[in-house]
């Protein structure tokens, strides 16, 4: 009788439930199956020479370990990059669900928001003013300090970090804010009482209420990561050659497309494998 | 276990007193009710005790130990929410341990002491369950069980019964009163039901606008109230107002009672109470053959259950009586009746 109940629920939310589909079916299916019939193609050059289908393209990822090395670099980027905006966006996002109240709320999170508000490339150029030698940050350290420093973080891997921690942070504080704001007062209070300091409080209730907030988060922040390539290309400079712009090269430079569908899809394999074996571990945790 | 002190205590948030100048001391074991109407200062002064709110001015003391700038989780209290506040990510057993958890406790005395809370509060068998697998009144006793394990000085209470269905609440009311004997905490327990306070406490406090304004063991409140508010809030009351003169209050609408033997010299505007239990009814076969010390006709009535309420229209001033049901009959609406007491049943209220 339920399953009947529930088929009819099903029948009434096709109405509600079609246009999400189609949507997704034209945005994502379509594109993706594209790209898996392109990646199995020896060429596919503009003069229409005839091409054939291969699993080429997938054997270059195995035959040169450069590109193993380069995924290795990028998946480190991922788990950097979340990592740090973990433990900037955390506290942020506590302070702001727990701490403020009424109006500076609402001041802070427009602030913390902010990055969303301009075009990312905008966003990293003006970090590139910001981080080079003869930059802002550069000139504001020397005005400040008595001693000369040589500031010159552009062209390498802390630029790299900056920019995408300053692009992706935002993620981490809405996810964090969310699942902390869900936390009742009452619970916090409650563990006051029982004795536990403000620290074990966080570790032993804020935090574990707060995981699923914190997993969003990383998952929303760590996907694009391993796959960006205009922060690296940018900020980067020589040390900026990842994953992800070798696959942008591919399509942008080298017109290789099949071979630049083939490391997509191999990276979007290592994501997948990579979420699902921590799916459970993490579900233990929490 | 120990003596709460209260001192002068006030706390003003913005421009409102939540809580003006209170004063009250509860002693070592007694069970406490803090009574009052919504937005007295209830909860901000049991927060005050807690340590989740800090007084302006004022001292709080537990123990003899000044605690004004103790923080909560140093001043060994125990505290029951409202809305039970247990960690859902833990299970019953691990809710009740943490507080032992804490303090450092471990292995088999942690264990031991959890399965003890555990059968104290009759919950032994549920102790692997999570919180949303509870019902309210498990998820109570849940509650209580973890603010009792850690044996805190004093156990706060604010409105712990109020989410409770009426059957359940009065079960837990007999049970939280057991279970605070067996323990002998000190107990300040915070409600808005006047009933509740006056069937589980020691004594009790009442508030009002912040201020405290008696304080007693329930029957000497119910029996003595010192104003009209309390006597009024606490039960009902039939308040006669009028003015004094030899020993007589002439009630406003011209009638007049006798007042108790300690107001013979009062004289002016003048305010008694007099509770409806108090004012026993009996028909007259007609107005001329008046007695007692009002008349009045029956105008209203109603039962519950063992009682009968009337309310009887004494030249224009109604007066509520409640009378035991017994094999008598009723007296029917629009009926002549005498209203007696005994004039020691008669409060004299200060002049409001
Ligand atoms: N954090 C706060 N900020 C501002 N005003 C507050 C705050 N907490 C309480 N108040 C005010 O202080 C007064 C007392 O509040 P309190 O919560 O102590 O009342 P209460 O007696 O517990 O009432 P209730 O029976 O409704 O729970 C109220 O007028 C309330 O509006
Ligand atoms: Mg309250």
């Amino acid at each position: 009788m339920t399953g009947k109940r529930r088929d009819s629920g099903l029948v009434k939310a096709m109405p509600l439930l079609l246009p999400a589909y189609a949507w997704l079916t034209l945005a994502i299916f379509l594109p993706l199956s594209a790209m898996v019939y392109f990646s199995l193609l020896t060429s596919m050059s503009p003069s229409g020479q005839s091409a054939t289908l291969t699993l080429g393209n997938y054997a270059t990822f195995f035959s040169d370990p450069l590109y193993a090395t380069l995924l290795v670099r990028s998946l480190e980027l991922g788990l950097i990059v979340t990592l740090v905006c973990v433990l900037i966006g955390f506290p942020a996002a506590y302070v702001l669900a727990k701490i403020f109240k009424g109006r500076a709320r609402e001041a802070i999170f427009l602030l913390v928001i902010l990055p969303f508000w301009s075009n990312s490339l905008v966003r990293v150029f003006s970090w590139s003013m910001v981080l080079r030698e003869g930059g802002i940050l550069d000139t504001a350290l020397n005005a400040i300090l008595p001693f000369k420093v040589t500031f010159d973080l552009m062209y390498s891997y802390p630029a790299v970090i900056i920019g995408l921690v300053h692009s992706y942070l935002p993620y981490m504080v809405l996810t964090c804010y969310l699942s902390l704001q869900a936390i009742d007062d009452a619970l916090i209070e409650a563990a006051r009482s029982l004795g536990a300091s403000r620290f074990t409080t966080l570790r032993r209730v804020i935090a574990p209420l707060a995981l699923p907030g914190v997993l969003a988060g990383s998952a929303l922040i760590f996907i694009p990561v391993v796959g960006s390539f205009m922060e690296p290309r940018i900020l980067g400079g020589h040390g900026g050659t990842l994953y992800g712009t070798v696959i942008e090269d591919q399509f942008t430079a080298v017109y290789n497309w099949p071979l630049g569908a083939a490391l997509s899809f191999i990276l979007l394999a290592v994501v997948l494998v990579i979420l699902l074996v921590s799916a459970p571990v993490l579900r233990k945790a929490a | 276990m120990a003596r709460v002190e209260v001192q002068n205590v006030s706390l003003t948030f913005g421009v409102h007193k939540a809580v003006d100048d209170v004063s009250i001391a509860f002693e070592d074991g007694g069970f406490y009710a803090l009574l009052g109407p919504s937005g007295s200062g209830k909860t901000t002064l049991l927060r005050m005790i807690a340590g989740f709110e800090f007084p302006d001015t004022g001292s709080i003391r537990i123990d003899g130990e000044a605690v004004e700038n103790v923080p909560v989780n140093k001043r060994r209290i125990g505290m029951v929410f409202q809305n039970y506040a247990l960690f859902p990510n833990m299970s019953v057993a691990d809710n009740v341990a943490f507080g032992l958890e804490v303090r450092g406790e471990k292995g088999e005395t942690l264990r031991r002491e959890v399965a003890d809370a555990l059968d104290l509060v009759q919950l032994g068998a549920l102790a692997k369950r999570r919180p949303h697998q509870l019902s309210g009144g498990q998820r109570q006793r849940v509650a209580l069980a973890r603010a009792i394990v850690t044996k805190p000085r004093v156990l706060l209470l604010d409105e712990p019964l109020s989410a409770l269905d009426k059957a359940l609440r009065t079960d837990m009311q007999v049970e939280l009163k057991r279970i605070q004997r067996e323990v002998g905490v000190t107990t300040i327990f915070v409600t808005h039901d006047q009933e509740e306070a006056l069937s589980i406490s020691d004594r009790i406090g009442i508030l009002k606008d912040g201020r405290i304004v008696q304080e007693g063991a329930p029957e000497e409140i119910y029996d003595r109230p010192a104003s009209e508010f309390a006597a009024t809030f606490l039960g009902e009351a039939n308040i006669l107002s009028g003015t004094a003169e030899n020993g007589r209050l002439r009630l406003d609408n011209g009638l007049a009672i006798d007042l108790p033997p300690e107001g013979g010299t009062v004289a002016g505007d003048f305010r008694c109470a007099i509770r409806p239990e108090r004012v026993h009814l009996s028909a007259l076969p007609d107005a001329a053959t008046a007695g007692g010390q009002l008349q009045g006709v029956v105008k209203r009535r109603s039962f519950s259950g063992s009682l009968s309420t009337y309310v009887v229209d004494c030249g224009g001033k109604e007066i509520k009586s409640v009378v035991q049901r017994g094999g008598g009959t009723a007296i029917e609406i629009g009926r002549p009746v005498e209203l007696r007491w005994n004039r020691d049943d008669l409060v004299m209220l200060p002049a409001a």
